[in-house]
């Protein structure tokens, strides 16, 4: 790590270890933060969110359900309760505001999996592996609803690897253990960043929703950028930071793309302050 | 066709895409057909040993209905709901108990129908009565410390529904020849599946258990008509009370074998 090739080195000799590793940081504590509230319950009997992601309870009273489950409900022809529609448009407005797929890097448990094994494969410079198409996950999402119409059944949620995990956490593994791990040599030998970055269709319906997202990455110092190229080397999604730095006639700064997961990696890693939060409008702010 | 003649670029962009397409496509169809023939299996079972709470949607419009949130396991007060792993029964993440292990206690605020987000768990059974997991059946009627003419009744005294769901029917020890035997019934009518007989019968095995309601319930044919129902309905005999057959009496004129003539 002290090569200063290293992706983020520059930004740690320039801006201090700290400050480049700053989001990451809050962003691990926000998911460790998310599975201690679910499990402060079970654990020592302090109930703050009771249930699992797929649906909860905050404090006993307000209920959040996950839309993509819902949404599967729909398929089989199931209007689901009313207190679990609530719920679904509660965790959709605030997708919509914080950017659908913060989902992904603020709150899945599955992203700490994907995220070591991505590290990994940086660490020990290993080949990217097959090649799989982004576009994936939309096919995925097709494919989930599909199945569900034909059996009349949520058959995804029977191996869907995000509530497999979490609800393994919350209400004990069994054998759901080995889907995580299934997910984590998948991503590490197989294919960079292959679940989360070209096959969940989770995060396919989450990078739907962050296409009208308020709160995105902006590329507002891009004028400033060196074309060290960090943030392309350690951002999960790379292919949507190209229109916001370097887009031409009109295009930039802002991250528009559905799939960034706010996840702010790129602003770490910046050693020229390229980037930082904002909001999707096109203002300028400096 | 040759008219507008394409780049070599356009023509290898176009093949590319629709490769990257047809690759998806296939990928997406090959989990699709894995994750259908898994899920569909998983959905057709239907286990034995698997009861689902009270209040659950019957059979496929549970499994549609049900978000596997977990919420009524944790509802429940006598943790007796658990949600199914990978390597049970039931299909993963569902909600279910095993009456031998912890029988549904019948809750009369019903915490775990209230507990329930998606409707999976009827929020319109508000009488916990009416609830109908499944229906005890005396499937073992050699073991069963009752039929061997002993008065166990342990299956009857625990029935919260007693001489509702579950009566003692007397009849006589053929065996011993003065005895009486007092034979457990159950009654699908009151019955509600929650498991307290399974769970208290006293043989290593019980002799008594829940099963799900398809599979312990016969079905008349839809146009019998019982004659006591019928009547009780129409407050009357739908044929005339008594009935005068004509009386036949063997006719002595004609002798009963007729003559053999070779």
């Amino acid at each position: 790590m002290n090569d200063e090739n290293y992706p983020g080195a520059l930004a740690a000799a320039k801006k201090g270890w700290f400050s480049s590793h700053r989001w990451l940081m809050l962003r691990r504590l926000s998911q460790l933060a998310f599975l201690a509230l679910f499990l402060s319950g079970p654990l020592v009997g302090l109930w703050i969110f009771k249930g699992t992601l797929a649906a909860s309870r905050f404090l006993d009273t307000i209920p959040l359900a996950d839309p993509f489950i819902l949404l599967q409900s729909l398929v089989t022809g199931t209007i689901a309760g009313s207190t679990a529609l609530l719920g679904g448009a509660l965790i959709a407005g605030f997708y919509l505001v914080s950017g659908g797929r913060a989902y992904c890097a603020w709150v899945c448990p599955v992203n700490i999996i994907t995220d070591f094994a991505a590290w990994l494969r940086l660490r020990f410079n290993l080949q990217e592996g097959l090649s799989l198409n982004r576009n994936n996950r939309y096919w995925m999402i097709g494919m989930v609803f599909l199945t569900t119409a034909l059996t009349g059944s949520l058959v995804w949620e029977l191996i869907n690897p995000v509530t497999m995990l979490h609800r393994g956490l919350v209400f004990g593994f069994g054998l759901a253990w080995t889907i995580p791990l299934g997910i984590f040599c998948f991503d590490l030998f197989v294919s960079k960043r292959g679940w989360c970055g070209h096959l969940c269709p989770v995060g396919g319906f989450y990078s739907l929703l962050g296409r009208f997202s308020l709160i995105r990455v902006r590329a507002d110092g891009r004028e400033n950028c060196s074309n060290c190229l960090d943030c392309y080397a350690v951002c999960p999604e790379p292919q949507v930071i190209s229109p916001a730095l370097k887009g031409e006639n009109g295009q930039g700064p802002v991250i528009t793309g559905g799939n960034c997961t706010n996840c702010g990696r790129c602003i770490d890693i910046c050693a020229e302050r390229v980037f930082s939060f904002g909001s999707r409008f096109k203002t300028e702010y400096r | 066709m040759s008219e507008r003649r394409e780049s070599p670029e356009q023509a290898s962009s176009r093949r590319k895409f629709l490769l990257e397409t047809a690759r998806s496509a296939c990928g997406a169809a090959l989990v699709g057909l894995g994750l259908g023939l898994y899920g569909n299996r998983q959905a057709m079972a239907r286990p034995v040993y698997t009861m689902r709470p009270p209040g659950a949607l019957p059979g496929k419009k549970f499994l549609a209905a049900c978000i596997r949130c977990g919420q009524c396991v944790r509802a429940c007060p006598y943790q007796t709901l658990r949600l199914a792993r990978p390597e049970e029964e039931a299909a993963t993440g569902t909600p279910y108990f095993s009456a031998r292990q912890i029988p549904c206690e019948l809750c009369e605020n019903r915490p775990c129908i209230r507990a329930c987000p998606s409707g999976a768990l009827d929020p319109q059974l508000t009488d916990i009565y009416k609830a109908r997991m499944g229906l005890a059946v005396l499937i073992d009627r050699e073991n069963c410390l009752n039929f061997l003419g002993l008065r166990c009744d342990v299956c009857y005294r625990s029935c919260p529904l007693i001489d509702k769901a579950i009566t003692l029917n007397a009849l006589h020890n053929q065996r011993s020849g003065k005895h009486t035997l007092f034979l457990p019934e159950v009654h699908s009518k009151h019955c509600t599946g929650c498991g307290k007989c399974e769970k208290s019968c006293v043989l290593e095995k019980a002799a008594i258990k829940v099963v799900p309601l398809e599979l312990a319930q016969g079905e008349l044919g839809h146009h019998y008509r019982v004659g006591w129902e019928e009547k009780a309905k129409s407050g009357q005999s739908l044929i005339p009370e008594q009935l005068d057959l004509p009386d036949r009496m063997p006719d002595f004129t004609t002798p009963i074998t007729p003559e053999w003539k070779p």
